[in-house]
């Protein structure tokens, strides 16, 4: 079991446990915090979207196409946006800095 | 005109479709109602192309060629489709309910089949606190009147199909911009050559931007704020056309006074009504102890939801049980 950091919409931070195998949105919601995750992880709604705040974020695999093009449909897009629903915990994530978008 | 029938489903997805099938069967009548212009809901709209692996008997199967199916499968039973509508409100009448759309179409039914998903597939709205005041008047998600816009000047947001269609069309009438976070697109290859010809012609302009914010008076825009790696610019513009695709919200269901768990419509497990006789919900809207929201589970709902819709329509006649594969009668109804 590890650990990821997030931050949520009040600016509040969040110490979260992480199994590997779960996606990151799975670890958010499961926790109770306000990620909408419309789709269910599916890579169908963008709104699993987050920001990825520390260099963590180049430990991450690289954007594949379906999510590229899921993240056009979002909104305040930025470097580190990522789709969390996308992104499996694996141990090498631990204490991974995240934050979630406006709605 | 007022329609007349034993059933209204509301929604066709893949669970409001397979309803009248089982509806068929039983001698009874469907109308389907669905904001989208076509039928199949998320399988449809959302993922026509990715393949569904457990539909029973169907190792693999795309979501377009699953729709594709249920409708050839139901053709026998002649349903009526009112597309592009919202059902918007119901009301009781003596002999069942009256729903009315939001195109005006009205219905009258015995039952009401609830089968609306998650709710309607609505357009995502840029989360813009002033856009609210330009909607219909210089903010439009969907084009109705190409005229509007002669000879204006049109600012397309969006990297989707929409998005280049609407450049590649109004590229003739209109001065266009496209803006997009990225020069890439999810768009059919043809739209997005078509729209890099007419750039390169300079009948468009490409923009790489993000929507930050909007002014302008008497509910016309004026200027559009953007930012693009983390610098700001504006643009002026008479007619912002955003497209972000569409996200499914509740909608007029909430109101109907029907008891809901979170946006979720409470169900029995034996005919899955509602709290409200003869308003039955099945398929991803609905909520049970062990609901799974599966295309499986929403085909199972309509077969035991048929039979209390045929005690509803039918009081007097006793419904027998029969399987398709022997029965005369149910091959009659087939047209075998
Ligand atoms: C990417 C993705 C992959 C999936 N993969 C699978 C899978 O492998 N297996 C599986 O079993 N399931 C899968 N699902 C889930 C499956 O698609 C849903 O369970 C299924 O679509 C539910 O069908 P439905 O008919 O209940 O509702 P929907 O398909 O959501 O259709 C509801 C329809 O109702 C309409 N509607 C709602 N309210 C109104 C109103 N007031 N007026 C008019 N129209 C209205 C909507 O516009 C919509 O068209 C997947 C979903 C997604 C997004
Ligand atoms: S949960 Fe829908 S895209 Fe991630």
């Amino acid at each position: 079991m590890g650990k990821i950091k997030v931050t949520d919409r009040e600016g509040k931070l969040h110490e979260l446990e992480a199994d590997v195998g779960s996606t990151i949105m799975e670890i958010i919601r499961d926790a109770g915090l306000d990620i909408e995750a419309a789709c269910g992880g599916c890579c169908a709604c963008a709104t699993c979207h987050v920001y990825v705040t520390n260099d963590k974020i180049n430990t991450l695999d690289p954007i594949d196409d379906d999510e590229e093009s899921m993240l056009d449909q979002a909104f305040h897009v930025n470097n580190n946006s990522r789709l969390s629903c996308q992104i499996e915990y694996k141990e090498n994530l631990e204490n991974i800095e995240l934050t979630l978008a406006p709605e | 005109m007022t329609h007349k029938t034993d059933v209204v489903i509301i929604g066709s997805g893949p669970v409001g479709l397979f309803a009248v099938f089982e509806l068929g069967l039983l001698n009874l009548k469907a109308h389907l109602i669905d904001n989208l212009d076509r039928v199949g809901g998320q399988c449809a709209e959302l993922y026509p192309e990715k393949p569904i692996y457990d539909i029973p008997a169907y190792p693999k199967i795309t979501g377009q060629e699953l729709t594709d199916k249920l409708i050839s499968q139901i053709k026998p039973f002649e349903p009526t489709f009112h597309l592009n509508q919202q059902a918007d409100s119901i009301e009781k009448i003596d002999d069942g309910w009256k729903i009315v759309t939001s195109e005006g179409t009205t219905i009258n039914a015995r039952c009401i089949v609830i089968a609306a998903g998650a709710g309607s597939f609505v357009p995502r709205k840029p989360p813009i606190d002033t856009i609210a005041e330009f909607e219909g008047t210089s903010v439009f998600y969907a084009i109705r009147n190409k005229e509007l816009f002669k000879n204006k000047k049109i600012l397309i947001v969006g990297g989707g199909d929409s998005a280049l269609d609407w450049t590649n069309d109004l590229a003739t009438i209109a001065d266009v911009t496209l803006m997009h976070r990225r020069k890439e697109f999810r768009a059919a290859p043809d739209s997005v050559n078509k729209m890099l010809n007419l750039e390169k012609e300079g009948k468009i302009k490409f923009l790489h931007g993000q929507l930050k914010s909007l002014s302008g008076k008497n509910k016309m825009i004026k200027e559009v704020k953007y930012s693009h790696e983390e610098k700001e610019y504006s643009i002026e513009v008479d007619y912002l056309l955003p497209f972000f695709g569409l996200k499914m919200e509740l909608g007029p269901i909430a109101n109907w006074g029907i008891n809901l768990n979170e946006n979720l419509i409470k169900v029995d497990t034996e005919k899955f009504e509602t709290s409200e006789p003869s308003i039955f919900a099945i398929g991803d809207i609905n909520t049970y102890p062990g609901k799974l929201k599966l295309i499986l589970s929403g085909f199972h709902e309509s077969a035991l939801m048929a039979q209390k819709c045929f005690a509803y329509c039918y009081p007097d006649k006793k419904n027998v049980f029969r399987y398709t594969t022997s029965s005369k009668d149910l091959h009659k109804k087939l047209g075998l």
